[in-house]
């Protein structure tokens, strides 16, 4: 109890250092680990500490042994993190900013701001749609139901959103933002009044702090500048490092050598004023320290990097210190995106412990209040993670420009500007943007419905597919870009490794789960291996990746649409071949594509003379022509982000008719010539397209003119893709079973016709293969080929009819 | 030493003192006054003098906050002297003076730089023959002139001035402070670093990795401060700074320090031994830079006015116009020499070394040429003394050997290393119009590894896309470059390029080895700069297309498609363009004519039907 001057809510003024002590630094990470920290609690429960800014109860007022309860009966704990131990460095250099109303401190100020706290207590906001209210009911104050809980849980943690303090009390707010080390004080002892009144039998582990969040709107850590020192912020981050834990000595126990007399003196500002003499023995230098019985809090430092997204381009991110004090140690993990309420501090730096001269530069870092995980909600829920801000006029411009007849060829002429025309697979790549509506059937155990869009697009090489793809990956927040030569199964899933810092395995993971709600684009989709292939079947339809490594096994969510490119593996399109034959990709794997495109080259003059205009102007022109002409690439961007995050249509009835007849009029065209033209897939595609194409307009409803785009994007792709070359006829089973029905046709008659061959050569029962081929041809009219030969023999033998051993043909039975 | 001045309080003396200097920099021949970083060993430049750097922004730390003004208070005399910390790294008070809490706080940032990375020995060499030799009896005549307008000296300074007279040769002095606030030991230790600083630069390099983005690179490299507008400065750009050198010997009393003792400082005791090392490396090897002024280098020949082309250089532009069309002339006949007699290849190659990135559309890149010249001998290290001649006659080039090992272990794609927070170099990290020479004629048989795979994949997409994912293993970062690109091989390369040119030698085999040795005849100096300002002029020019120009470009790929669709695609009319463009240039041409048109036709056509040909004669090439 070295300090008796204490101020209720106020800091710790005075400093009962005695002149004649001599002053040493505690280092605090070179004593041995005990386990200290986390062993001896901040402060043993009967001993609170009078010097703590949070206790205003007079010593006598506490009786010994009175059950813990009420304020007075619960211990208060330091609060690290509003500065009670690195207070002010010797040389005073971050005091105060010079405040016109230098009373905030005071005592009448801060009953009168006390007093201001309680009607805090009845606030209501029926409008919070927050996470962390759940369970809450809207129409009761909301801080009381809090107190209820903390009541109930025993966490003594009160989080306030600062927009809420706002909204009540502007001049509350603007002290809160300027002097943190003041006001959360007084808000702690508010609220722990208001507590025991309530809940006077509660009891707690230690008094309730107060933490508030969401100050100011938050910002960037490259907004921070020298007027920010002191003062409570919000930014937002990426968690890169975090350090061990560090046991923070909050007081220091000191015993006589002599006497065994001991001493407690406080920590300030990273020091400790160890007695030069012991007042009992009047020996001198007598004094040790004895660590076991000191004081330690915890103290971890975490080091934030400005997230990607707010960056300027051309530059490096930033990075600022974070220091996490108490329970909010261990609560990220590097590679969180979080956002941290805090203190800001600066402290000078000393260019040499033994020299005096300071170096003019601070040391600038964050005392932590608040953490608050950005990217928490995508674990759990199957929201998008950005909550993207949209001010009040763009969201009006963009809902202009969405009621506009032509938004739609606005923005597919918007995409991709420098890749001329191309029209529909542009629509069909903007419709994968905007994506379906996404429905969850897992109570009738189909699971979660896919509701992205794939889209495959193969053509001539130097169509400039890679263009495309450049293009969307940059345009999509999450998107991810990888090459088929250059990834590998692992490198698109995940994969287990050792942390070098931890020596823990983790599992790092891949393309496809970190453009999970985004777009993963692979490149040169045809190169890859088939092992790596095959891990895409399970993400492009049931969306998820499930992982069996190392003893880890898990199911990570991959709700990504995939936009692959590929080439045909004759380097250049053969317009005689199936789209199988062309790209030689298993047809399981084609059949989750939504769409296929065909990028060839049409050659006509008109659209030549077109191309030629293009590509000219597009060496000539200025930049601010081009700009006029289409809508630029930030406002795609907001466009696509608000239309994900607010619009999720549903199918009307009509548009649900529309979509029954577009059906059964596809399975009716294959039927008339004995084949089968749809499957329920397509029947899915068509409803994932219909709904994108609704969220293109902003229309909560998906109506009959979104089917028929949807219907005539999905046959235009058909067209080119599944076309059976040899009959010009769209089949669906090019795509399905890799085989036309036409050819399946045919490899049956051929079969037949060699059968007739063997039963007109009588009781023969061996063959020479040769022969049996020339026989064959003479009997067939049209020409036949070894290939269709030697599947008319598998065809046999599959029937037992037959058996091919090398060079001869055995009949069997 | 003006930092001298800078301790009176009046609040517009940096603005003031700024624009001094910038008016002081546009006379004639002023810069040439300031001695130069790059040419000067360090312990020749005085401390807290103006010094000059051309330099490389290659990482960029976080803010500092720093002590704008403060009030030390001697405590003997209880005088108070208010003192201003800009400019500055450390506080002027003496071991027993405190500071007063009348403190301003700024902000100002930090950037790391290095000489520019490639640069070619001819341009050190001309920009420092340019230069005024420092010898303390030249440097200080322009700092005393500079001294007498700044009238307003405080008299604090007054009185250290002498000392400073006094040790002008002092390489590592520490500066007019020394006898004011240095404790004896801290004294010693300068004095000890002053004897050792010349010889221990390159040994003490060596633990200490300077983090230059090519492997072998020497030079000095700064920590510079930017007080104002530093949003205006990106990563991976080449400037021209003139700042206020510091070498204060106690700025490295941190770095001396081993980890155990940082944990004392109760401030610093979080940051890792590692990243102090990066951060505060001894001021001997990494002077801070106090900037005063910087402007951008839009190209480091230092035989072109350093202006750039835009600003009133007709004169200049116009005298070197008329005379391109003849160096060409020439340069095309060096180059035909050089390349065995190809006369077509030569042309291609001065195309590739003029292009540009001048513009980008979306995603795509306009201007650029990569260049691939197959065919290269494989005898008498051919692409070795090729890339010796472009290295004569290009500011900034890299040779790499695309090796095996090479390609496995060497780290070309900057990667954030969290430890240390700093940007790890790699060797893609280049300045603008830096030529990058890949020879794959050493390419052998093996296996590529992960790295291999990865550093493959960032050269194909700096080919097509010129820009680099720079790994900051949470996420990547995109930096656009713009990086000229020539790929030697033997075959057709297995990395993308823009344009593809089978050398044709005329050249009989046996005579090869003879005829190898002497192409490394240079041409006379004369020559040589008459070919490298040529190359850097035509780079810089502008250009357009005249409206009807356009009409008939479009007319004639519509004919050529009528004739033979398979002929010409939408990507060769890309080429074709960008060929037209840079053979305009390369003409001293800013518009395209229909002659250089038609002659962009023509080369085009001779280009393809040699691959054609080629094609014909080994079947496996595809």
């Amino acid at each position: 109890m070295s300090s008796p001057l204490s101020t209720p809510g106020g800091r710790k003024r005075g400093r009962t250092t005695n002149p004649s002590t001599r002053e040493f630094t505690c280092p605090p990470s070179t004593w041995p680990q005990v386990g200290v920290s986390r062993l001896v609690p901040t402060v043993p429960p009967n001993e609170v500490d009078m010097s703590s800014p949070l206790m205003y109860g007079t010593p006598s007022s506490r009786v010994e042994g009175t059950p813990r309860s009420g304020v007075r009966g619960t211990p208060a704990r330091q609060r690290p993190d509003l500065g009670s131990v690195s207070k002010a460095p010797q040389v005073d250099l971050q005091s105060e900013p010079p405040s016109a109303d230098g009373a905030v401190a005071s005592e009448a100020n801060a009953g009168q701001r006390h007093r201001k706290i309680f009607p805090l207590s009845l606030f209501i906001d029926p409008s919070s749609s927050e996470d962390e209210n759940t369970g809450l009911d809207l129409n009761e104050p909301l801080y009381m139901q809090k107190l209820e809980e903390i009541s109930v849980v025993g966490d003594p943690v009160l989080n306030v959103n600062c927009l809420h303090v706002q909204s009540f009390d502007a001049e509350l707010y603007r002290q809160l933002i300027c002097y943190p080390q003041e006001v959360i004080p007084t808000f702690d002892m508010a609220v722990n009044e208001l507590f025991f009144e309530r809940f006077p039998d509660s009891i707690l582990e230690y008094q309730i702090q107060v933490r508030p969040y969401n100050a100011l709107k938050t910002r960037n850590m490259r907004n921070l500048n020298p007027e920010d020192i002191d003062q409570l912020i919000t930014i937002s981050g990426m968690v890169i490092r975090t350090s061990q834990l560090i046991p923070e000595m909050q007081e220091a126990f000191f015993q006589c050598q002599v006497c065994a007399f001991s001493t407690r003196v406080e920590v300030d500002r990273g020091r400790i004023a160890e007695p030069a003499v012991c007042r009992h023995c009047n020996t001198t230098h007598s004094l040790a320290l004895v660590h076991n019985r000191s004081l330690f809090s915890d103290k971890q430092m975490i080091k934030i990097q400005e997230s990607p997204d707010d960056m300027p381009a051309g530059q490096t991110p930033h990075t600022t210190v974070v220091y996490a004090h108490n329970d909010l140690v261990d609560k990220v993990q590097p590679g969180d995106r979080i956002n941290i309420t805090g203190v800001y501090r600066a402290v000078p730096m000393r260019a040499n412990p033994r020299q005096s001269n300071v170096k003019s530069v601070y040391k600038t870092h964050i005392d932590v209040i608040h953490f608050r995980k950005t990217d928490e909600k995508r674990l759990h829920g199957l929201d998008d993670a950005e909550q993207k801000l949209f001010t009040e006029e763009r969201v009006q411009t963009l809902k202009e420009l969405a009621a506009k007849p032509d938004v739609y060829e606005r923005l597919a002429s918007a995409l991709a500007p420098s890749i001329y025309e191309h029209e529909d697979i542009k629509k069909g790549i903007l419709l994968q943007l905007f994506g379906g509506t996404r429905k969850d059937f897992s109570q009738t155990g189909r699971g979660n419905f896919r509701a992205d869009v794939n889209i495959l697009l193969c053509g001539d090489p130097g169509t400039s597919k890679s263009q495309l793809l450049q293009y969307v990956f940059n345009l999509v927040p999450r998107g991810q870009y990888t090459s088929g030569k250059g990834s590998s199964a692992v490198g698109l899933t995940a994969y287990v490794m050792k942390d070098p810092e931890t020596r823990q395995l983790v599992l790092q993971t891949g393309a496809l789960v970190l453009s999970d709600n985004g777009i993963c684009c692979i490149d040169e989709f045809d190169k890859m291996s088939d092992s790596t292939r095959s891990v895409l079947h399970e993400v492009m339809e049931q969306q998820t990746l499930s992982i069996a490594k190392a003893g880890i096994i898990c199911q990570l969510n991959a709700r990504t649409s995939v936009l692959a490119a590929a080439n045909p593996i004759e380097s250049q399109w053969n317009p005689k071949k199936t789209t199988i034959e062309n790209i030689q990709l298993p047809h399981t794997l084609l059949s989750r594509f939504d769409l296929i495109f065909l990028m060839l080259d049409p050659q006509d003059e008109a659209y030549d003379r077109r191309l030629a205009h293009h590509l000219v102007s597009l060496y000539y022109q200025s930049e601010e022509q081009l700009e006029e002409e289409f809508l630029d690439m930030a406002m795609l961007r907001d466009y696509i982000a608000y239309a994900r995050t607010y619009i999720n249509p549903k199918l009307s009835e009509e548009a649900s008719q529309a979509l029954i007849e577009a059906y059964v009029d596809m399975r009716k065209i294959g039927s008339g010539r004995g084949m089968v033209s749809a499957y329920p897939r397509q029947l899915e595609s068509l409803i994932r397209l219909a709904e994108a194409h609704s969220k293109v307009r902003f229309s909560e409803k998906v109506e009959t003119i979104d089917v028929e785009e949807a219907k005539r994007l999905h046959r235009e792709a058909l067209k080119q893709s599944a076309t059976d070359p040899r009959t010009g006829f769209v089949d669906i089973s090019i795509l399905t079973t890799g085989m036309s029905a036409t050819a399946r046709k045919r490899r049956e008659e051929v079969a037949q016709a060699l059968k007739k061959v063997i039963q007109a050569k009588g009781k023969t029962p061996a063959m020479k293969y040769h022969t049996l081929l020339e026989d064959l041809r003479r009997q067939s009219e049209t020409a036949i080929t070894k290939e269709m030969f030697d599947e008319a023999l598998r065809a046999l033998s599959d029937e037992d009819y037959l058996t091919v051993t090398g060079k001869t043909v055995r009949l069997l039975a | 030493m003006f930092a001298a001045s800078q301790n009176t309080p009046n609040s517009g003396w940096a603005a003031k003192a700024v624009a001094f200097f910038k008016d002081r920099l546009k006379e004639k021949d002023a810069h040439t006054w300031v001695p130069s970083l790059n040419d000067v060993p360090l312990h020749y430049l005085k401390p807290n003098s103006l010094v000059k750097f051309r330099c490389f922004i290659q990482d960029m730390f976080d803010p500092e906050f720093y002590m704008g003004t403060y009030e030390a208070v001697d405590p003997s005399t209880k005088a108070k002297v208010l003192r201003c910390g800009k400019y500055k790294d450390v506080t002027e008070c003496g071991v027993s003076t405190t500071l007063e809490p009348s403190t301003m706080t700024a902000e100002r940032h930090t950037f790391y730089c290095v000489p520019i990375p490639g640069e070619s020995p001819w341009v050190k060499e001309i920009s420092s023959s340019g230069q005024a030799r420092v010898v303390p009896s030249t440097s200080y005549a322009p700092t005393r002139q500079k001294r007498s307008y700044e009238e307003d000296d405080d008299d604090m300074d007054t009185d250290t001035q002498p000392q400073k007279q006094r040790e002008p040769h002092t390489g590592m002095s520490c500066c007019r402070n020394s006898g004011y606030f240095f404790q004896p030991h801290g004294n010693g230790d300068c004095k000890r670093r002053e004897k050792e600083a010349p010889s221990s630069q390159a040994a003490s390099a060596s633990h200490l990795d300077l983090n230059f983005p090519l492997p072998g690179e020497k030079g000095p490299s700064c920590l510079l401060k930017v007080y104002e507008e530093w949003d205006g400065f990106k990563l991976n750009e080449a400037v021209e700074v003139f700042g206020i050198l510091s070498v204060s010997p106690a700025l490295s009393a941190l770095a001396d320090e081993d980890a155990s003792s940082s944990l004392l400082d109760p401030a610093g005791g979080m940051e890792t031994a590692e990243e102090q090392r990066v951060h505060s490396p001894p001021a001997s090897l990494v002077p801070r830079l106090h900037m005063l002024h910087a402007k951008p280098l839009p190209h480091n020949n230092p035989l072109l006015p350093a202006a750039g082309l835009e600003d009133n250089n007709s004169a200049f532009l116009s005298s070197t116009l008329r005379e391109m069309a003849a160096v060409r002339a020439e340069l095309l006949a060096y180059f035909t020499h050089v390349l065995l007699g190809d006369a077509l290849a030569a042309e291609y190659l001065i195309l590739h070394l003029v292009s540009n990135v001048y513009t980008r559309r979306d995603v795509l890149p306009l201007g650029k040429f990569t260049l691939n010249l197959s065919g290269c001998p494989a005898v008498a290290s051919f692409t070795e003394r090729f890339y010796q001649i472009i290295q004569q006659l290009v500011p900034s080039s890299y040779y790499l050997g695309m090796t095996l090992q090479n390609m496995n272990q060497m780290r070309l794609v900057p990667k954030k290393d969290y430890v240390a927070n700093r940007l790890l170099s790699g060797a893609l990290q280049l300045a603008t119009n830096t030529s990058l020479f890949l020879d794959e004629s050493q390419l052998e048989q093996g296996q590529l590894d992960t790295t291999g795979v990865r550093n493959v994949t960032a050269l194909g997409n700096l080919i097509s896309w010129q820009k680099v994912d720079y790994d900051f293993s949470y996420h990547q970062m995109e930096f656009p470059c713009n990086i000229n690109v020539l790929i030697a091989s033997e075959g057709r390369s297995l990395l993308p390029s823009d344009c593809q040119i089978h050398l044709q030698s005329q050249v009989a085999p046996p005579d090869l080895e003879a005829y190898l040795g002497g192409i490394q005849v240079h041409p006379q100096a004369s020559q040589l700069n008459k070919f490298r300002m040529y190359l850097s002029v035509a780079r810089q020019l502008d250009y357009s297309i005249a409206d009807e120009v356009t009409k008939s470009v479009e007319d004639d790929f519509v004919d050529m498609r009528k004739d033979d669709p398979q002929s010409i695609s939408a990507e060769d009319l890309h080429r074709m363009l960008v060929v037209a463009r840079l053979l305009s240039l390369s003409l001293g041409q800013t518009s395209l004519s229909r002659d250089s048109w038609l002659r962009a036709k023509h080369v085009e056509m001779l280009r393809r039907s040699r691959m054609e040909q080629n094609k014909c004669v080994n079947g496996n090439e595809p």
